[in-house]
């Protein structure tokens, strides 16, 4: 063997590299790429669904109101000047508004192109006309200008296109006939798209135009004011038990495997628990926020449980030892140090703990949550829903007006949870403190 | 005297007692040359008197309200004719039930019936004694409580100590909550499941392919027994299940790869928070897009290339639910990930490997237990998630393995199943509890495996 033969081998060896190297690189340079393609596909898919939510939803923000010369006589609205607001409500305001729209289109003759006519109203610019006489009864006797709200309908095609005057072109339930009366209307400046605060005053409504998401984010509201009271006290008293007080024995074990094992669970199950012992055990009452908090509590303690345990770990021990040597009790340390130090920290976990239990729907559709609720509820114990289920029963509407209602519940939702993070987030970096 | 007003009434006995007592303590300090003579703060003595005087009425005021209704309903037995009581146990429910509203809605004034005007009167009588008697009861526990432990304010007494101990009394009970929550969960879910088991033999749940839970209103009906064979539901949830876990695993390991190995700062700065608010977004957002935006684009696209998709697709949940899991996926790689110690990466770049070569021959096999630990706590997540599904997916049990066909999931059939108008006692309620149990079995199982891999793997390396 010489060293020539050695050279030579060795310079094929540096071949061999050489050729394999480029392979390899070009191997690597496309695990790179699936990287950023994976992570990018993500990406995508969030302003994917977020461009399509806010596309659907921005329509409902708006409303279509429709301008009619209304008489307003006593003896058209068949009743006494002098009537109650009770008996009001009984006054004959459907009839009032039809005239109007007679009068508006004189031409009009047959009953069902009158049916037709009539549809292009919305039935809840009755209850409107009522809320305006109790408001003003010196309207009454007089022919005045108003706007009503228009239908669903009415308001997709006037919303969706500002002229119509190509009827074709649009895809909707309204008769040609219909379409023309609207364009007849729109020439003469008598539509009007405006701010929709229908959408936020109202409950619950069969009709698309009148329906709104008050009831849903109040039921909401008073479901996580239940969880927060319930979950936060134990959440954090669990977790100072656990991380300060537990002795290293079989039991804390078992409560420790528990806590994580329950973060876990899927949240139907807690939904089967809330009914088989609070609804049917305890007989508290169905679709009522108490019962949802109570259940969406249980749901979210080992979550803030969790994360409560994590701020308290993070206080250094020499605080601990501090107040100890100066003669702090065990429990005194704990509230007097160690507690407010992980404060931050546990408000952080406590507020995505309930910025998951907002968006939580499962268990609360077994629990009777999901019900037609109009009235806004005023307790606790009234009959409620809450806005992602409200989202959910929208979505099963087939109106289409109903489509955009959803979209934008879902934003109004998504505003809420942005903002929950955005607290946590930042009282994270104000407060955070690193020994 | 509602039970709130009583309720509130002794908490604030409660804080004026603390008050009262503390500022007892203070003199009784005077008296024997400060504060420095007692034995603990004065505040503790003050807290002791409130917990005296709190406490006990308190457990009154619910133990009274658990009782008072069976206790009341017998007692106004005497008052229901003997005609119903000879109707059996059923019809006296009934009527009682019946009176119980008409007290609520206070309509005794227009009952007609003289048996009936009578029963209720005699319920709202004995509803107001009760609500006196324990009124009475409370405030005299409450203020004894307090009269008593005023006494003990001496400065010998160790005020601290009885203090603390009930708070750490307290602490232990709500750490204990959560063995009380998943006793719940399992005697809530095991009860009804072995109620419907009786009806439905087990065998015939777990083996049966054939899926309809319709139970007739009359005996003699066609079809009267519903098949509650599962395993339709079984295999729904599996093949969901695997479509997300396809979308899922790639996805989220290869983010988490990029993120945790290659990605600069800024570009990780603004990925991980995006791709948080994926995982922040509410199932039923998700169920809405997939029912609306992404089955009818499937469906679209499957007419366009002659394949007939179903609009309720297993594709289009499946996908969905994919894409919710990935930052789960993700974020636990990413986790165990970079765990894994830098001295291994040196190690395989000081032998020359690139970057991808590191990555797939050292640092995965050496995070693959937690991977996997992450991926079976995905998996349990995609068997137990909900809405999506039930927005999504279908109602029809079929038994395919085609993700263009609509299959129903075991989460789909228990929300089904139990909304809506329900009777308590019928095989078709009960076999959402029995659905419910098989689907709390299976994903505590996954969790337990999971959580064990997962903190065996960081063990190894801590």
């Amino acid at each position: 063997m010489s060293s020539l033969d050695q050279k030579a081998s060795s310079s094929a060896t540096t071949e061999r590299v050489k050729a394999s190297l480029r392979k390899r690189y070009a191997a690597e340079k496309r695990f790179k790429l699936y990287g950023i393609v994976a992570i990018s596909a993500s990406i995508a898919f969030l302003f994917l669904l977020m461009g399509s939510i806010i596309s659907k939803g921005l329509p409902a923000f708006s409303q279509t109101y429709v301008n009619l010369n209304v008489s307003l006589s006593a003896e058209q609205l068949d009743i006494d000047p002098t009537a109650t607001d009770s008996e009001l409500r009984r006054a004959n305001f459907s009839g009032v508004i039809k005239q109007a729209m007679r009068d508006r289109f004189p031409d009009v003759s047959k009953r069902r192109d009158k049916k037709a006519l009539y549809s292009l109203i919305s039935t809840g610019a009755e209850y409107d006309l009522y809320d305006r006489i109790v408001a003003d009864r010196s309207l009454i006797g007089q022919n005045v200008n108003l706007w009503l709200i228009a239908d669903d309908e009415l308001s997709a095609i006037v919303k969706s296109k500002s002229d119509l005057s190509a009827p074709d072109s649009i895809v909707t339930r309204l008769t040609d006939q219909q379409v023309g009366w609207a364009k007849n209307l729109q020439d003469a400046g008598d539509v009007d798209v405006r701010f929709n605060r229908t959408f936020f005053v109202n409950g619950d409504s069969r009709e698309p135009e009148l329906a709104g998401i008050k009831a849903a984010l109040m039921g909401s509201a008073f479901t996580l004011l239940i969880t927060f009271t319930l979950s936060f006290p134990i959440a954090v008293a669990s977790a100072i038990y656990l991380e300060e007080f537990a002795p290293q024995n079989r039991w804390t074990d078992i409560v420790e495997v528990n806590i994580n094992n329950l973060a876990a669970v899927p949240s139907i199950v807690f939904g089967l628990l809330g009914l088989a012992v609070f609804i049917n055990f305890f007989h508290l009452p169905r679709s009522a926020p108490i019962v949802g908090g109570i259940v969406l509590s249980l749901m979210t303690l080992p979550t803030i449980i969790i994360s409560s345990r994590a701020a308290l770990k993070a206080v250094p021990p020499s605080i601990r030892e501090a107040a100890r040597g100066l003669g702090a009790s065990p429990l005194q340390v704990v509230t007097h140090h160690v507690l407010p130090l992980a404060m931050p920290g546990i408000l952080t976990g406590t507020i995505i703990g309930l910025a998951q239990a907002l968006g939580e729907t499962a268990p609360l559709l077994m629990i009777g949550m999901v019900a037609f609720i109009v009235d806004i509820p005023t307790s606790v114990t009234d009959a409620a829903t809450v806005l992602p289920v409200q989202v959910f029963l929208w979505a099963d509407s087939p109106e289409r007006a109903f489509l955009e209602k959803t979209s934008a519940a879902i934003m109004v939702l998504l505003v809420f949870l942005i903002l929950m993070n955005a607290i946590a987030v930042m009282l994270r970096k104000r407060f955070e403190r690193r020994w | 005297m509602s039970t709130t007003t009583l309720f509130l009434l002794t908490i604030g006995l409660g804080i004026a007692s603390y008050a009262y007592g503390r500022s007892r303590a203070y003199s009784v300090a005077k008296r024997h040359g400060g504060v420095r003579a007692l034995h603990s703060l004065p505040s503790h003595y003050g807290m002791m008197v409130a917990l005296w005087c709190a406490l006990p009425a308190l457990a009154i005021i619910i133990s009274w309200k658990i009782i008072e209704p069976s206790l009341i309903s017998n007692m106004l037995d005497s008052a229901i004719p003997q005609a119903i009581h000879d109707g059996g146990v059923e019809a006296v429910k009934l009527y009682k039930n019946d009176i119980g509203n008409l007290v609520d809605s206070e309509k005794i004034a227009s009952i007609d019936n003289a048996e009936k005007k009578l029963a209720a009167e005699r319920l709202t009588n004995l509803r107001s004694t009760s609500a006196l008697a324990l009124f009475v009861l409370a405030l005299t526990v409450a203020i004894a409580g307090a009269a008593l432990a005023l006494r003990k304010i001496k400065p010998e007494t160790r005020a601290r100590h009885k203090v603390e101990r009930v708070v750490k009394f307290f602490l232990i009970s709500c750490a204990s909550l959560a063995i009380l929550t998943t006793i719940g969960i399992v005697f809530s879910v095991l009860f009804e499941a072995t109620r419907f088991f009786q009806e439905v033999g087990f065998l015939e749940f777990v083996t049966g392919t054939k899926w309809s839970p319709q139970t007739a209103i009359r005996a003699d009906q066609v079809g009267a027994s519903g098949s509650f064979g599962a395993v339709p539901l079984f295999l729904g949830t599996l093949l969901i299940s695997f479509i997300a876990m396809l979308v899922a695993v790639p996805f989220g390991l290869m983010s988490a790869i990029y993120l945790a190995e290659y990605a600069s700062r800024p570009v990780r700065n603004i990925a991980k928070p995006l791709l948080e608010i994926l995982a922040g977004i509410p199932t039923v957002v998700y169920g809405f897009f997939a029912a609306l935006t992404v089955a009818p684009a499937l469906r679209s696209v499957g007419e366009s290339i002659g394949l007939s998709v179903s609009s309720e697709s297993a594709l289009a949940a499946g996908a969905v639910m994919g894409i919710m899991i990935i930052p789960f996926v993700s974020s636990l790689s990413d986790d165990v990930i970079t765990a894994v110690p830098q001295s291994m990466r040196d190690g395989s770049y000081g032998l020359g490997a690139t970057k991808s070569e590191t990555v797939r021959k050292v640092v995965i096999p050496a995070a693959l237990p937690g991977i996997v630990g992450g991926v079976l706590l995905a998996v349990s997540r995609a068997i137990g998630e909900t809405m999506i599904v039930v927005m999504a997916a279908g109602l029809a049990a079929n038994m395919t393995a085609n993700p263009l066909e609509a299959v129903t999931t075991v989460t789909v059939q228990i929300v089904t199943l139990l909304t809506g108008d329900q009777e308590f006692d019928s095989a078709k309620t009960l076999a959402a509890f029995a659905l419910g149990l098989m689907l709390f079995v299976v994903t505590l199982f996954l969790n337990i495996i999971a959580l064990h891999v997962v903190r065996k793997y960081r063990e190894q390396y801590e």
